[in-house]
């Protein structure tokens, strides 16, 4: 880092930021912009910001920039808790604040502003640690100038730096304007990890508070002065168009102020949502439907059928599988497939804006800031740096929010009202007219040698590009790797493996699903590894132990469940279990999932699921179990029940009738277990979701002998 | 907008039904006076009587605590009690609420210290925390009724509350322990939750 460009700073609307990578220092300007509480203080009582991440205010109150999205993940307790270690602040004392929408805050697994791929702690663990310490010594610094001694004779202590030559002390509140003036150390190191004493242990949540009382403000949530309530008409076949509309009618409901057309369709703006909804139902619209009015989930199944006998793009490739198959004492062949799903958040998409002639203000529950902010600017017709994104908590992500769509959609009804807009999706839109989890079909196929271990894997991948569709020109080779992870990193020893991946696109939009490409290939493998150990005659667990000799963090997390699980124990009379194990998001996960079948009812009861994780050094391991449990039950709702449907180029489901989620009802006792480790931390949000809908199949095959090769699981598979 | 709110005038001179029939919009569409008591405090709304409590809560009065989550009673995130009775907002239209008493989120407690949300904070439930509004108010009127609730009770009341973070374990685990708090609060002769509720509200509404 480059001393000296910090002369003059003034503490607020400039940041010193230590940038990732330690490049140098980057001094930046920012309109306070979601800082409007921090800017009001009155003068003197302002927070002194050391970083782009920490500000220290006077009264000793810690202000940590949140420069990820909270959508549940925990993410915010976690950043805290790294830069509080470093900073050896008061716990007590730390107050958080979303970031605004800057360069700074690029997270560099994206090259942009933006939370998703299980990366945020990954992403922040240097940055912040050092910028933890880096403050801290700042802190340390200005102490020993006042005080005109050494800075290696003071120390610091939750908040207050100490002399104990001179018995003297001062808090962090009380010198942080002087330390905001020094230039930021270069080489100061992070803690050891046997220093800790934050990262690493159980700790509660810093949002739990604001979300028992209605007080946590989500997108949804946000109120402007003057601001009018919007809902959009879209196309229900992907693709379509507004034919031509008439809105005399919906003119006339009580509280509807206007109808325009916007690129998403025919958006009603009224003076509560209420009305603005009872104006749509009486639009008189007529649709283009275009070409996409004849797919069906029939036709694109068939369409990927179509796509099996042609070779695809290498994934992956290792000795001659075909030849081995020849030669082998046994080969086995299946197929696949699994349907398009909703994200379907508690909180429905929704977004606010107001366009003004010098500025653009967004208010959103957004996963994605910087594509948020581009897309703001340039359909307001102004510059990057005039568009200010705020982003409030997410009721939920999972990566539907990393859409722009909805940002678009107020963003220009705002700018054709001339006000401030808050447009709501109802549930419905948000249904249909998701970015889904792509549907799949894969043909498997694999062999058994003379000892019953497999000699051959082969999986041919048919399902859209999500990387081409979002980042065009991304995929290279028209391999996106995304549609084979969780079955291309097979970790088995297996000597002759092939995958390939045939892109087929039926023009249904796709996009990042928690867990994405493992959500599917996860299933997939795992369900027909079990297939191969059935051909061999092998329990499912020894035999994945035996082919994971060169894969030790695979094998210690399939160890630790099935210890923690009993699986040498037998299960009492009707119970069944299921065992799987997946890396995903540089975490490695394995489950075993105990359940009980009711052949009559045609019904699948889970009692208990053992996860076992492995993601580096945990920072929160509440948070793990946490994470844990929210993973599986998403997984499990989308074993059980999930499936978007296509007719007529249109979906299906509508709302949480048909679109059904796992209740409390149906909750099984959840473990998870953690292996101890001191690589770089890892991936936490996503690990759980893939292994879980495996498991679960296998378990089902222990129960019925039945193979559960397409999603969701139907009655008669259990029959 | 000129001729809607005349007609809203209209419709109370001279009744509903004609005001609608006459404009071709229904008669449940033209807005009407209602008052109703929200955590303790008489609100008085101009809006149409088919209009549901839970957009009156959050666009009219600006109450956001309560949320939005699928529009037809099926997700629970909506939830309110109405005269102590956990109801689904998002299907209540507001004529029916004329002159009862609603409690929201923010009318549980003043400072997060009914049972429910004491409890929710000690087992660290939430994750986005958007259904748990909606959790919380299932979980105070189960309380309110069943002290001492069975797991199967616990899933009969609250199965109707869906939560996409699958918090549903924590939920389960801090149902019984707001039972605790609440039961070793509360002397076993007096009322139940509500009854406390009641008093919180009070202070709530004065406040």
């Amino acid at each position: 880092m480059s001393a000296g460009t910090v002369a003059g700073i003034d503490r607020r609307g400039f940041l010193k930021t230590g940038l990732a990578g330690a490049t140098g220092l980057a001094i930046s300007f920012y309109l306070p912009g979601r800082f409007e509480t921090l800017a009001a203080e009155p003068a003197g009582a302002a927070p002194a910001s050391l970083n782009a991440w920490m500000l220290i205010a006077p009264d000793d109150t810690v202000t940590i920039m949140i420069d990820k999205s909270e959508m549940g993940q925990g993410i915010l307790t976690a950043l805290c808790m790294i830069a509080a270690d470093e900073l050896d602040c008061d716990w007590k004392k730390i107050h958080t604040e979303f970031a605004p929408a800057a360069k700074e805050y690029f997270n560099p697994a994206f090259g942009m502003q933006g939370t998703g791929g299980s990366s945020s702690v990954r992403s922040s663990w240097d940055p912040m640690r050092k910028a933890g310490a880096a403050a801290r010594d700042m802190l340390l610094q200005a102490a020993a100038q006042k005080w005109g001694v050494d800075k290696s004779t003071c120390r610091t202590e939750n908040g207050v730096i100490y002399h104990d030559a001179s018995k003297r002390k001062l808090t962090y509140g009380s010198v942080a304007e002087a330390a905001s003036k020094l230039p930021v150390p270069q080489n100061v190191s992070p803690k050891e990890p046997k220093e800790y004493r934050i990262i690493g242990k159980p700790t509660k949540r810093l949002d739990t508070p604001d979300k028992v009382n209605g007080t946590a403000e989500f997108g949804i949530d946000v109120r402007r002065p003057g601001m009018l309530y919007a809902v959009v008409a879209r196309c229900p076949v992907f693709g379509g168009k507004v034919g031509s509309f008439d809105a005399t009618k919906a003119k006339a409901v009580p509280g509807v102020k206007n109808v325009v057309q916007i690129s998403s369709g025919i958006a009603v703006i009224a003076d509560n949502t209420w009305a603005a909804m009872q104006g749509r139902r009486a639009l008189d619209l007529k649709w283009d439907e275009g070409q996409t009015a004849e797919v069906s989930s029939e036709s694109i199944s068939k369409m990927f059928a179509d796509q099996m006998a042609k070779p695809g793009a290498e994934a992956r490739k290792e000795g001659d599988a075909a030849a081995a198959m020849g030669g082998a004492t046994q080969k086995i062949e299946a197929v696949y497939e699994v349907p398009y799903l909703a994200h379907a958040t508690m909180e429905p998409i929704n977004c606010t804006a107001d366009v003004r002639a010098d500025r653009v203000d967004v208010w959103a529950p957004t996963q994605f800031q910087t594509p948020s902010q581009a897309v703001a600017a340039k359909l307001s017709g102004l510059k990057p740096e005039n568009a200010f994104i705020h982003t409030t908590y997410l009721g939920g992500g999972f990566g539907r929010k990393a859409g722009v769509d909805f940002i678009m959609d107020a963003v220009e009804t705002s700018k054709a009202a001339g006000a401030p807009v808050k447009v709501t999706w109802s549930r419905e839109d948000d249904m249909q007219h998701d970015y889904y989890r792509p549907a799949a079909y894969t043909k498997m196929a694999g062999a058994v040698g003379a000892d019953g271990m497999p000699v051959a894997f082969t999986a041919r991948v048919a399902c859209s590009s999500i990387m081409d569709a979002w980042f065009p020109g991304s995929v290279k080779n028209n391999l996106d790797p995304t549609s084979v992870e969780g079955v291309a990193n097979l970790p088995y020893s297996i000597p002759n493996i092939l995958v390939d991946y045939v892109r087929t696109e039926p023009g249904i939009p796709v996009g990042f699903w928690r867990s994405v490409g493992n959500s599917q290939n996860g299933f997939f493998s795992e369900c027909f590894m079990d297939e191969l150990a059935v051909a061999g005659k092998k329990d499912p667990y020894e035999m994945r132990r035996r082919l994971l000799d060169k894969a030790p963090r695979h094998l210690g997390v399939l160890e630790l469940a099935a210890q923690k699980a009993g699986w040498d124990k037998p299960l009492p009379a009707g119970r069944y279990r299921g065992i799987a194990v997946l890396f995903a998001f540089e975490s490695y996960c394995a489950q075993v999932v105990e359940i009980s079948v009711n052949r009559s009812a045609k019904s699948v009861k889970v009692h208990k699921v053992v996860c076992a994780v492995d993601m580096g050094r945990v920072v929160n391991p509440a948070n793990v179990a946490m994470q844990s449990e929210s993973a599986i039950v998403y997984g499990l709702s989308s074993a059980l029940y999930g499936a978007i449907t296509i007719s007529k180029g249109r979906v299906v489901q509508t709302n949480f009738n048909n679109y059904q989620v796992l209740r409390l009802d149906a909750m099984p006792v959840i473990e998870t277990y953690i292996v101890p480790s001191d690589e770089k931390p890892t991936g936490s949000g996503e690990l759980a979701v893939p292994p879980v809908v495996p498991a679960l199949c296998n378990a089902i095959f222990a129960a019925t002998g039945k193979r559960i090769r397409r999603l969701p699981i139907r009655p008669e598979d259990l029959a | 907008m000129l001729a809607c709110k005349l007609f809203a005038g209209a419709s109370r001179r001279w009744g509903v039904e004609d005001a609608g029939t006459e404009t071709g919009i229904s008669s449940a569409e033209v807005p009407m006076a209602i008052q109703f008591i929200v955590n303790g405090k008489p609100q008085s709304v101009d809006v149409p009587p088919s209009m549901p409590l839970l957009w009156v809560l959050r666009d009219t009065l600006g109450m956001t605590g309560t949320k939005f989550g699928c529009g037809m009673a099926l997700c629970g995130a909506c939830t309110v009690h109405i005269d102590g009775e956990a109801t689904r907002s998002c299907i209540t239209p507001i004529s029916s609420v004329a002159g009862k008493k609603i409690t929201t989120i923010e009318g549980l407690s003043p400072d997060r210290s009914h049972p429910v949300q004491r409890a929710w904070i000690e087992v660290d439930v939430p994750q986005c925390g958007y259904c748990q509004s909606g959790q919380i108010m299932s979980a105070a009127s189960l309380l309110a009724k069943t002290p001492r609730p069975s797991d199967a009770e616990i899933d009969d009341a609250m199965k109707g509350n869906i939560c996409r973070c699958g918090t549903y374990q924590r939920i389960r685990q801090a149902v019984h322990r707001a039972a605790e708090l609440h039961n070793a609060a509360t002397p076993s002769s007096r009322g139940g939750v509500e009854d406390a509720m009641e008093a919180v509200v009070a202070v709530g509404g004065a406040a």
